[in-house]
């Protein structure tokens, strides 16, 4: 399951990482700048992908413009390495710019996800990629785009705080378990994309290069490695990463983010990790089902 | 002492209505001045222009800060504005729906400002909305309810709260009691007051309800057809006015 697949041979006829050049050189321009501006949005022209949107084709524009020949790739979905959307991204890869892949986050040089960061942390030299379906962190709060730009042109962010004091005010903490917004390099406001809370602390002064690409909304944005990225809170109502209170079912741990798994139609349910190759890389419970 | 809110020579144009032409105005630190004058004479697009919200095609605004820094508001950043807009200045707009989060409850809404000036304590920001809330003589047991729930008297005072929290050394106030019945416009006026005297607040106000103007006002701009017709101490203006506009104005006001 998580052996290394051998090299296949690149796909003849196309520019490899089957962008084109001009389409490439436009990528990779605006990721240049989103690290120059750490958290800022940066338009870009996406283009059309053989996925549909909301399934990564900003992701995967980003992968392919960053991606070279010596590569080792990962991607997952919802930390899972063998999900429909994992398996076709990593598979498309492998067929037109004939990368290695693999499921295994140490040997990874580009991780391309959705919607979690690894549990085993990144190193240096290591890029993740995630697939955003919206970068606007206030696009709930302030309906007009050109109003929101404006807004964090001059970093006037007292709406998005707003939002968080409603929360507490309403329900007694901070309502948002995924998506929950950063403060980047102490500078612009970013959303995570829709990350589960409990992986926010993973971004800060991380030691991999997080690359954000919205394929729709056409904009890339990034955080380069050790840079500051806290997670919007008060002063006496600090930000709690959430996680199920449960252990793995399968492996027993109980620090990984977990997902619940129903078994059965009596209400039976389990909770195992999320993330896939976390959990087989850890010797199984006795019991494990 | 300078003058903490300076204009001279604003000229404004839509098309071929001259909305302000060669309006010179100043306020006072701790001052009350009302604008007043007919729909139309200019009184909203001056005070517009003297917030930075409209850029005046000449003439110049310069407002002197804290510091004593003296900025030249025409030609102040969106950025630079925007500060003074958070720190300095307040903005009461006649209709409270257009200040107002409606979505967002009344503590939220008075809150908005502190956290945008940086306060990131939540129980800090209930103490000092609720504070305020009483300060403009609602229940703070009402802080958590939509403003949609409060009256129109309620989401003026509420409005009034959320622009002074942040302790505004000058508050721009179009037409406050525009729109709410008779009682409760005397209500409002009474609290302005004493809020003004109590904060030393420098106040613009634009009515054309002479009655508030002569309650609240220290001194008195005259406006008609984008020009300031006539200047001068309330009482003056008001017991002895000299411009036949001025005349006419004063008593076209119906006694009770």
């Amino acid at each position: 399951m998580s052996e290394t697949t051998p090299k296949p041979r690149p796909l003849a006829g196309y520019n490899f990482g089957y962008l084109d050049e001009a389409t490439k050189r436009m990528i990779r321009r605006a990721l240049l700048k989103a690290v120059c501006i750490p958290g800022h949005q940066v338009p870009f022209g996406a283009r059309e992908m053989p996925l549909p949107y909301g399934w990564g084709t900003g992701g995967i524009q980003v992968t392919s413009a960053v991606l070279g020949p010596s590569d080792v790739l990962k991607v997952i979905d919802q930390g899972a390495d063998d999900t429909t959307n994992a398996v076709s991204i990593r598979r498309f890869f492998s067929r037109v710019a004939g990368v290695a892949t693999t499921e295994r986050t140490a040997e990874a040089t580009i991780i391309q996800t959705r919607h979690r960061i690894p549990e085993t942390p990144l190193r240096e030299g290591q890029i993740l990629v995630y697939q955003v379906p919206m970068p606007e962190p206030l696009f709930k709060l302030e309906p007009r785009v050109a109003e929101s730009t404006r807004l964090h042109a001059l970093a006037d962010y007292g709406l998005m705080q707003v939002k968080l004091y409603e929360d507490i005010a309403r329900q007694g903490e901070v309502g948002t378990s995924y998506n929950h917004p950063v403060m980047v390099n102490h500078r612009y406001l970013m959303s995570p994309s829709p990350i589960p809370a409990f992986d926010n602390p993973k971004m800060h002064m991380n030691a991999g290069l997080q690359l954000f690409g919205a394929g729709r909304e056409k904009r890339i944005y990034a955080v380069p490695p050790y840079t500051d990225v806290r997670s919007l809170d008060f002063e006496d109502h600090p930000f709690k990463p959430v996680r199920a209170p449960h252990a793995c079912a399968i492996c027993g741990s109980a620090e990984s983010y977990l997902d619940e798994v129903i078994t059965d139609d009596a209400g039976g349910r389990m909770h195992v990790c999320s993330d896939t190759d976390y959990c087989a890389s850890r010797p199984p419970l006795e019991d494990a089902p | 002492m300078s003058a903490l809110l300076q204009a001279e020579g604003l000229d404004l144009r839509f098309g071929a209505v001259r909305a302000l032409d060669g309006v010179a105005i100043s306020i006072w630190p701790g001052e009350v001045v009302a604008i007043v004058g007919e729909s139309g004479s200019g009184k909203s697009s001056l005070l517009r222009v003297l917030a930075g919200m409209q850029r005046a095609d000449a003439g110049q605004v310069l407002y002197r800060d804290a510091a004593g820094a003296t900025h030249s508001i025409l030609d102040a950043s969106d950025a630079a504005l925007r500060r003074l807009m958070r720190s300095d200045w307040g903005f009461v707009h006649q209709n409270a729906r257009d200040a107002l989060r409606m979505e967002v409850s009344a503590g939220g809404n008075v809150g908005e400002r502190l956290m945008a000036a940086g306060e990131r304590h939540y129980g800090h920001i209930r103490k000092v909305a609720a504070h305020w809330l009483e300060r403009v003589e609602m229940d703070p047991a009402r802080m958590d309810e939509s403003p949609k729930n409060f009256s129109g008297g309620m989401q003026q005072r509420l409005q009034i709260a959320r622009t002074l929290v942040t302790n505004p050394r000058l508050v721009f106030m179009d037409e406050p009691t525009g729109g709410l019945d008779v009682s409760v416009q005397a209500r409002l006026l009474d609290l302005i007051r004493g809020l003004v005297a109590d904060l030393g607040l420098a106040v613009l106000l634009v009515t054309h309800d002479i009655a508030a103007a002569r309650l609240l006002a220290h001194r008195i701009v005259v406006m008609r057809h984008g020009r300031v017709v006539e200047e001068g101490l309330t009482d003056r203006v008001l017991d002895d006015p000299q411009h036949p506009y001025t005349q006419l104005l004063v008593s076209s006001v119906l006694a009770a």
